[in-house]
Order: structure tokens, then C-alpha cells, then sequence
């Protein structure tokens, strides 16, 4: 048994044994805490691994980061990108309206489950706003990891209600996809299967887009 | 729960690798096996015993359902690569973007019906057989229709495969009929937009035609709205 690829090199002599979807969390938050700061993952490793169901929590906490990041992402975007199109400003309107009520409906499927959902982190996006090219180009970025993310997020879901929600948010996320990467000429499609990508490596992609 | 597949892959490094790979794209046929094979089939709740890796039978309850949605979604996948195969073929998308789009959303469709059809046989079923279609009078009637025809089988395809993702048992199947379904997602999105629709239209239609959150169908309506394209 390899213990298992973890973004903080000091924690990789933890042995994660074969605990399949609690380890995959483990993993997230391990992650998570390299992310955010050590001393914050402690308490959602005890979490994680103490509650039976917790770990839909988890996901969807990871979830609930990504649509808040989004959602500012856009929000800032409206008032600080100059030389957008009506279209352009059209489609933002939508990205952002989207994400805000994916940010909406995920606090509030936390909270049905018992859970506390995450504190909105202080974003920043350097250089995301300097030009309309820039700023697709961002958005083009996001918007294929936050659809990785759930792909990748979505066989650990334990609830099919919480299955059902995460997939119907990801078409959406793929949708925002194409239709940024029409607008910059880029093939809506580019792959026959979309990834799937761990938390670690969405949460160590999000990194720089996180000040606090 | 346990999940034979996740442990796979988180334990080892070079399985691990090989499915990302294939979620990723190239070689897919010859990856889902190797996923399936890697990863056995079982998942079954609460299967304590160390069985990661090597199996690569599946339960027969968990299997006949999947097998039942693998092989509705290679319908699919046949119809639509078989309509764009149609179009292409008839000369009638005379735009250069436009044709070439058609082109890759075909590829896309054909590295589909390969993958399903590679998965149906590992899970020990017969792959569904490839429906006899009828397109000719969509294409005939030249781009537009063809184009807005596109549109709408795309939103009914990633509907479906929403529809059906909550009914599949084996982890290694949902994740790739997740990876297959925003691909979906991908090519409604951009051909409604292409066709001039909003992102919400007539009809059910648009571009992100239910919102911030996505509506699955289930089989029987799925299989009802392309009846006009099967011939019998």
C-alpha cells in the first residue's frame, strides 16, 4: 500500500490505507489544510473521519468554494474589465447570476445535512481584469476546473439527492464553458471525455486566487 | 461504503494515472477497459474485505442495471454520430467554422459509441446494435434546420445522461458517463448559441436552457423524443 500524493510534503508519512472514499476526503483536506493554512485542517480530519455521511459535507464545503470564487470572479469582473460588449456583459450577468444561485443552493443543502458551510475566503484575481482577453481567458480557466472538480468530486457522494444536485450544477458549469470558449475562438469541446480532477489538485489550482 | 475503483485509485500511482488519462481523452476504448479491469466491479456497500484490484467481474444485480444504461447510452451516442456523419457527408454546411465544429462534435460522438460499446462488453453484455436512422428529412431541408436539430438532440442528450447517472451502481461507470455528460453540455451549449438561441428559448431550448440548475429526463421520454429519428 503507497501512502498517497499529498500537497504538503510533511504530512506525506501518513499512510492512507484503503479507506476509498474517506481517504479521498482525507486526502482533500490534507489538502485543504496546505491550501488554507496547517492548523485549519485538524478539525476536518476529526470531522471527516468521525461522521458517518459528514463527507458529502466535504464535498460539498469544496463545492461551495469553488461557486464563491466564481461568483466574486464575475461580480468584480462587470465593474473592472473595460472594452467588454453588451454581449460580453450579457454573458457575464448570466455566469454570475448562475454561480450566485449555486452558491445559494449548496449553504443551503449544507445546512439540511447538519453541516456548517464554508466562510467565503478573501479572493483576488491579479491581472484577471487587465484586458477582455485576460479576463476570458481566466473565466475559460475556471470554469473547465470547476467542472473537473465535480466530475471528479461526484463518485464519493454518498446522498443521490446530493448526486443529482452536483450533476445538475456541473452541466451547467460545462455550458459556461463552451460559451466562454466560443466568445474566444477556442473549440467548445476540446475532448471527447471531460477530466476528473481531485480536490488536492483543484484546491492547489485555486490557490492564487486566494489571499485569506 | 466502499468503492473498489476510488481505492484503486488512490493506492496506486500508475492506475490512478491511466484513469485520468483516459477521463482525459486520448486512447479511451482501450482505457475503459483497462479501468474496468483495474478497478473490478465491485462495489457493493459495506465490502470490508481488502478486494482492490484484479477482479474483473461484476456483481449480477449491479450489472444488469448498468449494462441496461450503457447500452441506452450507446443508443444515443450512435444516433448522434451517425446524424453528423449524415450531415457532413451531405455537403450541406457550407461555413468553414461551422463545418468544422460539426466535424469534432462527430469525433467526439464516435470516441463515445467506442467507449460505451468497450464498456458494455466488459460488464459481459452485448452492446446495444446500432439503430437503422432516418435523417434525411432534417438534412434536406438544409443547414438551419439541420443545425437547430443538432441543437435540441444535444440538450436531450445531456439531459438523459443526468436523467440516467443516479441509477448507475459502479463508481467506474458514473465517472465516465459524468465525463461523457458535460461533454454533452459542451456541445448544447455551443450549438444552441451558434443557432442564435439565448440562453434560455422557445421551446425548452437555449443554451443554458434550464438555468443555473440542469434537468435531467428519464429513458422513456428520452427514447420517445428521437422515435422521429429511428427508422423501423
Amino acid at each position: 500500500m503507497t501512502s498517497s500524493r499529498l500537497v504538503a510534503p510533511e504530512l506525506t508519512t501518513i499512510e492512507v490505507h484503503g479507506l476509498t472514499r474517506e481517504a479521498f476526503l482525507l486526502r482533500a483536506t490534507l489538502a485543504a489544510g496546505a491550501t488554507y493554512g496547517a492548523l485549519s485542517a485538524t478539525p476536518y480530519i476529526t470531522k471527516a473521519l468521525a461522521q458517518e455521511g459528514g463527507g458529502d459535507v466535504e464535498i460539498l464545503n469544496f463545492a461551495l468554494t469553488l461557486e464563491l470564487l466564481e461568483t466574486d470572479f464575475y461580480k468584480m469582473a462587470l465593474k473592472e474589465v473595460n472594452g467588454l460588449s453588451a454581449d460580453d456583459k450579457k454573458l457575464t450577468t448570466e455566469l454570475r447570476d448562475n454561480e450566485a444561485e449555486h452558491v445559494d443552493a449548496l449553504t443551503a443543502t449544507i445546512k439540511k445535512l447538519g453541516g456548517t458551510p464554508a466562510k467565503k475566503p478573501t479572493f483576488q484575481f491579479p491581472g484577471a481584469f487587465g484586458s477582455r482577453t485576460a479576463y476570458l481567458k481566466v473565466a475559460n480557466t475556471l470554469e473547465d476546473t470547476g467542472v473537473s472538480a465535480y466530475n471528479g468530486a461526484a463518485p464519493a457522494i454518498e446522498s443521490g439527492e446530493v448526486l443529482g444536485a452536483a450533476g445538475s450544477i456541473v452541466q451547467v458549469e460545462a455550458r459556461h464553458s463552451a460559451l466562454i470558449r466560443l466568445v474566444r475562438n477556442e473549440s467548445p469541446a476540446p475532448r471527447a471525455f471531460d477530466k476528473a480532477s481531485e480536490m488536492d489538485a483543484v484546491l492547489k489550482a485555486i490557490k492564487p486566487f486566494i489571499k485569506s | 461504503m466502499t468503492d473498489s475503483a476510488l481505492r484503486e485509485l488512490a493506492d496506486d500511482p500508475s492506475s490512478r494515472k491511466r484513469f485520468f488519462k483516459m477521463i482525459g481523452g486520448a486512447g479511451a476504448v482501450s482505457a475503459f477497459g483497462v479501468v474496468l479491469a483495474a478497478c473490478g466491479g465491485d462495489d457493493d456497500e459495506e465490502d470490508s474485505g481488502g478486494s482492490a484490484g484484479g477482479e474483473t467481474e461484476m456483481t449480477g444485480g449491479d450489472n444488469a442495471g448498468d449494462l441496461k444504461i450503457v447500452n441506452y447510452a450507446l443508443t444515443l451516442e450512435f444516433l448522434e454520430a451517425e446524424f453528423y456523419k449524415e450531415v457532413l457527408e451531405s455537403g450541406m454546411i457550407k461555413d468553414k467554422k461551422v463545418g468544422e465544429l460539426a466535424k469534432s462534435i462527430q469525433e467526439n460522438e464516435q470516441e463515445h459509441v467506442d467507449a460505451l460499446t468497450a464498456t458494455a462488453k466488459q460488464l459481459g453484455g452485448t452492446p446495444a446494435a446500432k439503430p437503422k436512422t432516418k435523417f434525411q428529412d432534417v438534412i434536406s431541408k438544409g443547414p438551419e434546420t439541420i443545425l437547430m436539430t443538432a441543437a435540441d438532440v444535444e440538450n436531450l442528450g445531456a439531459a438523459a445522461y443526468l436523467g440516467a447517472a443516479g441509477g448507475i451502481k459502479s463508481k467506474e461507470i458514473l465517472a465516465a458517463a459524468l465525463s461523457i455528460h458535460t461533454v454533452e453540455a459542451r456541445h448544447a451549449a455551443a450549438l444552441n448559441a451558434l443557432v442564435g438561441r439565448d440562453f434560455k428559448a422557445k421551446g425548452g431550448q437555449g443554451s443554458i436552457p434550464d438555468g443555473a440548475f440542469a434537468k435531467g429526463m428519464d429513458m422513456d421520454a428520452v427514447l420517445k423524443a428521437v422515435q422521429p429519428f429511428i427508422a423501423s
